[in-house]
């Protein structure tokens, strides 16, 4: 097919080449002259003006860019039409050919244009698709996109299959590759099918009945689901939907062995790329077979050091705080503080009151106000500002009682009493005659030493 | 009758030597003297392959009629005499005297083929060619039959400038034409591509259209370089795609599609030098005069190009002046003399174009200052006093005329990326690709079809009709947009009975000229060290001649130096303002 064609353009570009490039001194590496200026190489002749193919089609590129950034697609259509042209001159190896050009851009162009139609759409890429066999698989698996975006998933499988049976020479690494997608994709849609007769299944067990047939294809489905996940799954890269339905497959079968393995793998395997999900799919994991806490910790361990603002840091945090072990439970407060450190959680009563708790804990028992006083160190400049400004005191109060509570604990601690956030909001508390506010004030007030041991001034004379 | 068509065939009788030919009835040739027939024929004229140049003298045996894909034997001059033929006939549908192509034209061809030994001469270059072609391949012995790209041959300019490539080409395309013949479709073709550069002219297809201007220059035809080219790009005169008029026994491949397939416009500088070059290489005397009646003639341009760029018609009074002092005028030196190095060569539509920018200079100065100071002057007299002609605002001008020239280039530069290139009639490099490229080419069109269907605008019915102006002003119109009424009282003074220019200045564009030959230019121009009025100016005549704006500067340079010759050379410290 036309790869033939591409390999022989090469071929004759290595023919073409001169030897006098070989033929000079041996002994001396050759000196490489850096670019001049363009305008310097001749004077500028006529030639560098004259409009041929390629720069027209590529001014003709140009248009179409412009037009397809301000969503006139009808008019990127009709450049487009013009740019076509240039099919017949792409025989290049080169990345982005023009036959790479068209395929982008006309999918965008149907995908937007408001008198496409699927039929149309699947005539165009059926034409992509014989342009070149090095974009072949390419092309189906976003065919297939595609038409899973528009809800026609039998033909998005049956296009799957078309393309896994697609042989063509020797298959390159980058090919190899892309099969095993196309196949992986193949293998979620089963995976699809199979969850959608587990749920008849489920449904007519409630009712009493039994059916086999269906049982049978659920199994089959299992099968092929199963075989192509697997595979991809074994492959370095970000998996996790496919990884989900791998496990959920796994569960469903019992094979707990397998799945957890499976997880392990994908998480802890260095190969792979870091990956957050990687990590919490495993916590879940645990979690739901009721794995030691030890385990579940190391897992959140991980987690917390990718992505310290996650929303799992709660529960590790919490998990922490119960711990016996003093590290675990400073670890604790060290990831409270740094979740908080995110402008995402700068309104959450849980994360908050989770601080506050462990921070009144660790005031009322009077040991460890070191561990406070290192998380505060790094944060004492910009905090204030960041969480504990008047206005904000102002609009949590209004807004969040709960939380203005939380936080004017915190404030009251490491700021001390005459911090702007903990008067006002400790000050409408008590003209609102909420009881815990006036406990809080006292708390504050009667632990005030604590403040000022963490703000490193307790030595000094200074008495409020 | 047998005297005429024996005529060219000069070769002596195999028999007894002599040359004394005449024909039987059968077409082959006869020798009066000894009577011994040869195997020549005369070939009969193909009434439908070429009218009227006669080419069955190029051929010296009997043209094999039928090869084993149906095409029969031509030769790459056979092709060219095609393009020239077709392109003559669309300059005679434009209005060109029909003396052109049955005179001119092929008397002009004939000599070039006699010149360059392809006919019309004892031996044909050809043959010795043919000698020499074999031995230079042999050290190919990579490359295998098919190499040579299509790729490659179609990213080569189709004009000189690449001999190194072409030749490098041809010979390692040689030794396989002989094995595969499939190098070309025409007999010569990949010998046409290795000939000697140096004592021939190898023709080209740029090359067609200097025929064409060399014949209405001879001529003096009403029509400039730039209005030839310009017809070219909007498909008046056969260019691209040209091959596809070709009958259809004469198939092209091969090597064939470097020659006659075309990929990118042609150059004004390229046909132009061409030009001249063929009129050296074919021993042309001095051209018809071209005097003050000609279109050619400065005088006449200018008042077309004030015309189209809007100008008052005074100004006409001043281009002749100038045209005058210089002596640019005159028929010595507007007439063409082929071979003479010594004198520049005219380029008459930039010349008139360059006369009018410098009168331009002269009257309005073009500083970005000076110009603005007398519109503002002519605005306030034109609001106070509504009798007689307006006079001429600059900045009124220099307003309308940056609004249809936005809306013209515009224009413009979406036609050229809208260009389609290819033709119904596909080439391709080989039989073994024909089934490729077939495929190709259908595609293109389903695709083509599919998104045309999508795109808002309804596709172009019709060619615009050829016209010599672009841009078009009517004094019937009352929005005031047209200027050529206007008069240029506000900026003369009257100074012992003659109207003067009020403006006491100028400034040059340069101070000294350069060499054309060292550099390839006689001044150099960088927009940004320009006045942005200057530069306008330049831009509108740009985009008349559909040329550079820097082609006009060079021409304005040259003039400048003519008109300030004396002061240039008497003072050199003329005046301190002129140094960059």
């Amino acid at each position: 097919m036309d790869s033939l064609l591409e390999e022989e353009e090469e071929a004759a570009a290595v023919v073409l080449k001169s030897p006098a490039a070989q033929a000079g001194s041996a002994l001396l590496p050759a000196l490489h002259l850096p670019f001049l200026p363009p305008h310097l190489y001749r004077p500028a002749s006529s030639h560098e003006h004259k409009l041929n193919f390629k720069k027209s089609k590529e001014v003709c590129l140009n248009y179409i860019q412009d037009a397809m950034l301000q969503k006139q697609w009808k008019r990127a259509a009709e450049f487009l039409t013009f740019y076509i042209e240039s099919l017949e001159k792409d025989f290049s190896t080169a990345y982005m050919g023009p036959s790479e050009m068209i395929w982008r851009i006309g999918t965008e162009i149907l995908c937007h244009h408001s008198h496409s139609s699927m039929k149309q759409f699947n005539s165009f890429i059926e034409q992509m698709k014989t342009l070149g066999v090095k974009r072949y698989l390419k092309v189906c698996l976003e065919h297939a996109f595609h038409l899973l975006c528009n809800g026609l998933i039998d033909e998005a499988y049956q296009n799957l299959s078309l393309a896994e049976s697609w042989r063509f020479g020797e298959q390159t690494t980058i090919q190899d590759k892309e099969m095993k997608l196309i196949q992986a994709y193949r293998g979620l849609l089963d995976y699809y099918s199979w969850s959608k007769q587990k749920n008849i299944l489920l449904e007519h067990g409630q009712n009493g009945f039994e059916d086999l047939s269906v049982e049978q294809e659920m199994h089959s489905c299992f099968r092929k689901a199963a075989v192509n996940l697997k595979e991809i799954i074994k492959i370095p890269g970000v998996w996790d939907l496919f990884v989900k339905c791998y496990v959920d497959l796994l569960e469903f079968y019992g094979d707990h062995n397998e799945a957890c393995q499976v997880l392990n793998e994908y998480a802890y395997n260095s190969k792979f790329p870091a990956n957050p999900n990687a990590h919490v799919y495993l916590y879940q994991f645990l979690k739901r077979h009721g794995e030691s806490k030890k385990s579940l910790i190391s897992a959140l361990k991980i987690l917390h050091d990718i992505v310290p603002s996650h929303e799992l840091m709660i529960d590790f945090n919490t998990m922490l705080q119960k711990s016996k072990k003093r590290k675990k439970r400073q670890l604790g407060l060290e990831v409270i503080f740094a979740a908080l450190d995110y402008a995402g959680w700068k309104e959450n009563v849980k994360a908050w009151s989770c601080l506050a708790r462990q921070v009144k804990q660790i005031v009322i028992s009077e040991k460890h106000l070191d561990w406070i006083k290192q998380e505060w160190n790094s944060r004492k400049d910009w905090w204030p500002a960041f969480h504990f400004s008047r206005y904000l005191a102002k609009r949590n109060w209004q807004e969040n009682e709960s939380l203005s509570y939380e936080k004017a604990l915190v404030a009251g601690i490491l700021l001390g009493k005459d911090c702007k956030y903990f008067k006002y909001v400790s000050h409408q508390g008590c003209k609102a005659q909420v009881k815990r506010f006036r406990i809080l004030k006292k708390f504050v007030n009667k632990h005030n030493p604590a403040y000022l041991r963490i703000s490193g001034l307790s030595d000094s004379s200074v008495q409020p | 009758m047998d005297e005429e068509a024996t005529r060219d065939f000069n070769e002596r009788c195999a028999q007894c030597s002599e040359v004394n030919w005449g024909l039987t009835d059968g077409g082959r040739f006869y020798c009066r003297s000894c009577h011994n027939v040869t195997e020549r024929t005369r070939e009969v004229v193909n009434t439908d392959f070429i009218s009227n140049t006669r080419v069955q003298t190029i051929s010296k045996v009997l043209r094999k009629q039928e090869k084993t894909d149906g095409g029969c034997e031509w030769y790459v001059c056979e092709g060219f005499q095609l393009v020239l033929k077709k392109q003559a006939e669309a300059l005679e549908t434009l209005g060109v005297c029909p003396q052109m192509k049955d005179e001119i034209l092929c008397n002009f061809w004939r000599c070039y083929l006699q010149k360059s030994k392809q006919a019309y001469c004892n031996r044909p270059a050809g043959e010795t060619v043919k000698a020499l072609s074999v031995c230079d391949s042999s050290t190919d012995v990579d490359s295998e039959p098919e190499t040579p790209s299509l790729l490659h041959m179609l990213s080569v300019s189709e004009s000189e400038g690449d001999l190194q490539t072409d030749c490098s080409f041809a010979s390692s395309t040689s030794k396989v034409s002989e094995s595969t013949s499939l190098c070309s479709g025409s007999v010569d073709g990949s010998l046409y591509l290795m000939k000697n550069q140096k004592e021939k002219l190898r023709m080209t297809m740029p090359m067609t259209l200097s025929f064409c201007y060399m014949a209405l220059l001879w001529l003096r035809e009403p029509m400039t370089l730039s209005d030839l080219l310009r017809f070219v790009v909007e498909g008046h005169i056969p260019y691209l795609n040209v091959f596809q008029h070709f009958p259809e026994k004469m198939k092209l491949c091969g090597l064939d599609l470097k020659i006659f397939c075309v990929e990118s416009w042609p150059a004004y500088e390229e046909v132009y030098n061409k030009m001249l070059e063929l009129a050296a290489f074919l021993d042309l005397p001095r051209f018809p005069d071209i005097t003050d009646s000609c279109f050619l003639h400065p005088d006449m341009l200018c008042i077309k190009y004030l015309m189209e760029a809007n100008l008052p018609d005074e100004l006409h009074n001043w281009t002749c002046r100038v045209v005058k002092k210089i002596c640019i005028g005159e028929a010595d030196f507007l007439t063409l003399v082929p071979g003479n190095k010594s004198t520049r060569k005219v380029k008459y539509d930039v010349l008139a174009a360059a006369v009018i920018v410098v009168v331009l200079k002269l009257l309005f100065l073009l500083d970005d200052h000076y110009e603005w100071l007398l519109s503002e002057f002519a605005e306030e007299r034109n609001k106070n006093n509504k009798e007689g002609g307006p006079y001429f605002e600059f900045k009124k001008w220099y307003k309308v005329i940056k609004c249809s020239l936005d809306v013209e280039q515009k224009k413009l530069d979406e036609e050229r990326a809208k260009y389609l290139w290819r033709c119904e009639k596909p080439l391709f490099y080989s039989a073994k690709k024909k089934s490729k490229v077939l495929k190709r080419r259908r595609m293109v069109v389903n695709l083509q079809n599919q998104f045309g269907k999508l795109s808002g605008s309804v596709q172009p019915a019709e060619k615009p009709n050829p016209s010599s102006f672009q841009l078009s002003w009517y004094e019937e119109n009352t929005d005031g947009s047209c200027f050529h009424g206007h008069s240029l009282k506000g900026i003369l003074q009257e100074k012992c009975g003659l109207l003067t220019a009020m403006n006491p200045d100028y400034w040059l564009c340069t101070v000294k000229l350069c060499t054309e030959k060292l550099c390839g230019h006689l001044a150099h121009y960088r927009e940004v060290d320009f006045p942005q009025s200057y530069h306008f100016v330049l831009r509108l005549f740009s985009f008349l001649l559909r040329i550079q704006p820097s082609y006009i500067h060079d021409e304005v340079c040259v003039i400048e130096h003519k008109l300030f010759n004396k002061k240039l050379c008497k003072k050199p410290k003329y005046k301190t303002s002129l140094r960059k």
